[in-house]
This record gives C-alpha cells, structure tokens and sequence, in this order.
C-alpha cells in the first residue's frame, strides 16, 4: 500500500498551496483531485484581479493557477487527476483513503488529510423559484463553464439573479460575447458582490442592478421563455402586486456559496453553523486529529490571494503534525455585529506567535472598531473605516504574550462609532 | 462633482472627484493608485479585456486570454470582433501573443492559460 505523510484532498488554488507547504515542510505529499486538470475553479474564472494582495498584479484566474502549477511540478509533486475518493477509515497510524480512477480502486495510507475540496453554488431548487422546469437556468458557474472552457455561450437574453461576484462577472462576460443582459436582480438591499465588480462588470456596461427584487416565478416548457420578477420587503417576502414579465431564454443563478464538506462529516469533522465549514484550530486542524481543512471548503472567501494562504497553512500543519499530539483547545467566538471569525478555537498549547484570523461583518458599517477581548480583557482593537459583508478581513495577531489558560475564551466585537 | 468606486484592489475606496479649471482633486482615495485611477477615468478609461479564443483542438475549444496591458474602455468590443475572427492552431503556452499589437493600441493579447500545453503533453505521452 501507498504510505504517504500528507494526503491533499483537491487540486485547486487551496489544494495546490497546502501540498507545496507540506512538502517544504518535509512530507511525502500525494494530491487528489477529480477533475482532469489541477486549478479547480480558476480554469475558468478569466477575469483578471487574481493575485493583487499576494503577487501585487492583477492576474487572470489561470494564470494565477499557473503559477502554483508550475511550482507544484517543479518541486517533483505527485497528482492523481480523474481520480475520486470513495471512502476514508480511520486506522491505528491515521487515515485509509479508497481511491478510483481508470486504473482501478486502490488504498492510499495517510498519517495526516488536508480537506481542500471547495465551494459548491446553491441552485434554484435551493432558492424557491415556482414554475415549470424548462432548460436555460444555470448556474452562474455553470455558465461560465460553457462560456469559458467550452466555448459555448448559453444565452441570447438573460436575467441575473442575485449579485454575488461570479453573477456580476458572468453579466460582463455574457456582454462582451454579444449576450444581452436585461439586468441584475437582488432580494437583499445591498449588493452582494465586491464593490469594484458592481462598478466594473455592470456600470461599465450599462447593465442595470435591481435591489429588494426577486425572481418569483419562471416559465417555459423546453427552454425558459419569461420570468417573473417580484419587489420584496425588508425581510425579502415578494410584495403582492408588484409581479412583472420579463421575456428571456436564460435565468442565471448567482446566489452564493457552500463550503463542501461530504467527506469531512463522513470522518465526524464538527461543522461551524455559521460558515458551513468545519471548526478548525489556528493550525486550521479540525475537531478531528490529523484532518486539516482550507480554502473556500473551511469559509468562503472573497479573494484567492487568502485561499493560497490558508492552504499553505493547513499543508504547513498537516506536515508537522504528529498522532496523539495534545491539544488545549478554547473558543474564539463571533460577536453579534460579525457574520462569522474564523478559525473558531485557538490551542494555547500550542506556538501562538502568530495567529491569522478572518472575520466578516454582518452588515455594511461605516467608521468602527473591532474589538478583541480574552477573558473580557482587550487584548486588541483597530478602527475601520468601514466594513462590508463581501469584503472578508483579514488580522494576524501574536498571542504569545497572553496568559490564557484552558477555560479562557476569545471573542470579537464590533463597535460602532459615532459619525462625526 | 464625480463619483466613483476605486476598481484597482478589493478595498473599493468611494472617491470624490471635484473638476476646477480642467484640473482635477481627488478625495477618498486611501492610496496613490485611487487617484491615478480617477484621474484615467475622467480622462481616458482603461481596462484588461479578458476573454477567450477559438482553437483547432476538440478537448480544448476556447483558450483565455487577455490584453498585456490595459486597453482605452471605448475600443473593447472592437477588440473582441479581432479575437473573435482569430484561431489558435497551435499549442501555444502561456503568455505567447495570438494577436500583437492590436488595432494599434499597444497591448498583445496573450494566452493566459496552460491548458494547451497540458493537453499536447499528454497526447504525446499517449504516442510514446
């Protein structure tokens, strides 16, 4: 049987990072990934603006994917692509992984599991759209891989539901291919995406954006020929009378994200209601010794420049961690004016000197504070000028000076200030 | 007074833009870029083009690419008629010109992926 340190699970930007840091780390890696090429979703996000915070130039998703390609390769990696993972069992050393792929089924042994699986898209039948079932609703992901890697373009005229940033992308993307874009409807009353995305993939082209809308109802036998698009109120219920026809052929969806986690409650890995993804340490292992999660299947994240960086995390850990290492783990808890923190315990066992933590707030704030209080003492504070649900952020914080003990507890406020 | 919403990183500062004289004062900007960015937007808007090219080969039908450097916003889809009259008929690598110097405007449009290479990789691995 195949005995390898570290088993990465997923062959996009998370994956990538996290088997390039266990080897450096001194590992045997072996990556997994389903899909016939390494990348994952960046094979088909061409759009540019990947890379800014990490590299500091705006490159195209694949080019971004290149780079952590070629250094995968460079540094003698093993990936088996067209590859599943069936079934993972717990053993005496660590982990059995059952593997298939078009030479057969084979057992991998493992002493640790990095979890980089991704993000799944929620679709129509996870948002209540009524009416018949006709071909032409997508996914804005699905759209962009027809457009993008098979060269197909899936619309004459189509209606965008929800503003997140793959919606936003794909209403640019559709335009530039000669599609025609009637606009961009959102139930919530602030957009979902980035602002610079509004401002780029919709203004720049004229596509209008309807916030507190709502698409009711879709029709069509074979292929969608209407929707219909409803006002909603405050708590996004359609309001009775406000219904209107719009005539297309395609309804996009971009209604957000889920952190894909299958494999990861098959092993009893505690899952974070908050962000659907599993409660991890600052070495961003699991509740599960030895299984180690990363990028957009720990939180979703807003930039792939923190996916790389949580990858390169977990590979780091996954590469150090030894069977029956001790932990004392507290909890780092999210505050009402926060969506979610991650991650959500610290070992203070363990080398705290440099924690990296990512937050979100619940709603759009203008000047505040976030406050970070251990044991109701503050131990740290920044101001902000403002903070935005789809724009994640991002603190790296040295713990090492705090005395925190097992029954400490770490939480995260934030404070409103006064408008001048 | 304009304004606008910075697109040079994920910050997205909102920026304030006065004109007085043909001269230009930008507020709200948290960094340099925010005010070369308003600057070009009040003057002459650019941007990359992203988009993707046909090609010859059947398991990889469109290739991405985009321009090498930023293009005047008003001559994008002008752009996109070019590209999409061209053809790749070779596995050309990342950063490789299909098209130099487009319509005179100084930026290539290069590939920006690998999946090319990869796949005449394995075709030649499958010959052997």
């Amino acid at each position: 049987m195949l005995t390898v340190d570290v088993l990465v699970i997923g062959g996009g930007p998370a994956g990538l990072a996290a088997a390039i840091a266990a080897h450096q780390n001194g590992a045997a890696v072996l990556l997994i990934e389903r899909e016939a090429h390494l990348g994952g979703i960046l094979k088909q996000c061409i759009h540019d603006g990947f890379g800014l915070v990490r590299y500091g130039e705006k490159l195209s998703g694949p080019e971004y994917a290149g780079r952590f390609i070629d250094e995968f390769h460079a540094l003698g990696l093993e990936a088996r692509t067209l590859t599943f993972v069936t079934r993972i069992q717990k053993t005496s050393e660590g982990f059995a992984v059952t593997l298939v792929n078009r030479d057969g089924v084979e057992t991998v042994a493992a002493k640790a599991l990095v979890l980089a699986t991704g993000c799944r898209e929620r679709t129509a039948k996870q948002v209540s759209i009524h009416g018949t079932r006709p071909a032409g609703v997508f996914t804005a992901g699905c759209a962009q891989h027809f457009t993008n890697l098979l060269g197909q373009l899936p619309t004459r005229k189509c209606v965008i539901l929800g503003s997140g940033d793959i919606g936003l992308i794909m209403a640019r993307r559709l335009t530039l291919e000669g599609a025609q874009v009637l606009g961009v409807y959102e139930a919530k009353s602030t957009p979902s995406g980035l602002t610079r995305n509004i401002h780029q993939c919709l203004r720049d082209y004229n596509i209008p954006l309807y916030l507190s809308h709502t698409v009711t109802r879709v029709f069509g036998q074979d292929r969608l020929t209407a929707v219909e698009i409803s006002q909603v109120d405050e708590r996004m219920n359609p309001i009775p009378g406000t219904e209107q026809l719009v005539e297309c052929d395609a309804l996009i969806l971009s209604v957000g994200l889920i952190p894909e986690n299958e494999l990861a409650e098959g092993l009893g890995v505690a899952i974070d209601p908050k962000t659907k993804g599993p409660i991890c340490d600052a070495g961003l292992m699991t509740s599960v010794p030895g299984v180690f999660s990363c990028g957009n299947a720990l939180h979703v994240n807003d930039l792939v420049d923190y996916v790389s960086e949580s990858g390169e995390a977990a590979g780091k850990s996954a590469a150090r961690y030894r069977p029956g290492q001790q932990r004392t783990l507290i909890p780092i808890t999210a505050g009402e004016g926060l969506l979610y923190a991650v991650p959500q315990r610290l070992d203070v066992a363990a080398d705290r000197s440099a924690v990296t933590l990512y937050f979100r707030s619940r709603e759009n704030l203008g000047p505040c504070r976030l406050v970070i209080t251990a044991d109701g003492r503050e131990i740290y504070t920044r101001r902000y000028p403002f903070l935005r649900p789809p724009e994640m952020e991002r603190l790296e914080l040295d713990l090492s000076a705090q005395a925190l003990t097992a029954a400490s507890q770490i939480k995260l406020e934030i404070e409103v200030m006064e408008h001048d | 007074m304009t304004e606008l919403t910075c697109i040079v990183c994920p910050r997205g500062c909102a920026l304030r833009i006065e004109e007085r004289d043909g001269h230009f004062t930008v507020t709200g900007n948290a960094c340099k870029r925010g005010e070369q960015f308003a600057m070009a937007e009040m003057t002459c808007p650019t941007r990359t083009l992203c988009t993707t090219v046909r090609t010859v080969f059947p398991g990889v039908p469109v290739i991405s690419v985009r321009t090498s450097a930023e293009i005047p916003k008003d001559k994008i889809f002008d752009v996109m008629r070019e590209i999409n009259r061209a053809c790749v008929t070779r596995a050309m690598k990342r950063g490789e010109a299909v098209l130099p110097n487009v319509l005179g405007l100084g930026a290539d449009i290069i590939i920006t992926s690998g999946l090319l290479e990869e796949k005449t990789e394995k075709e030649n691995d499958h010959e052997q």
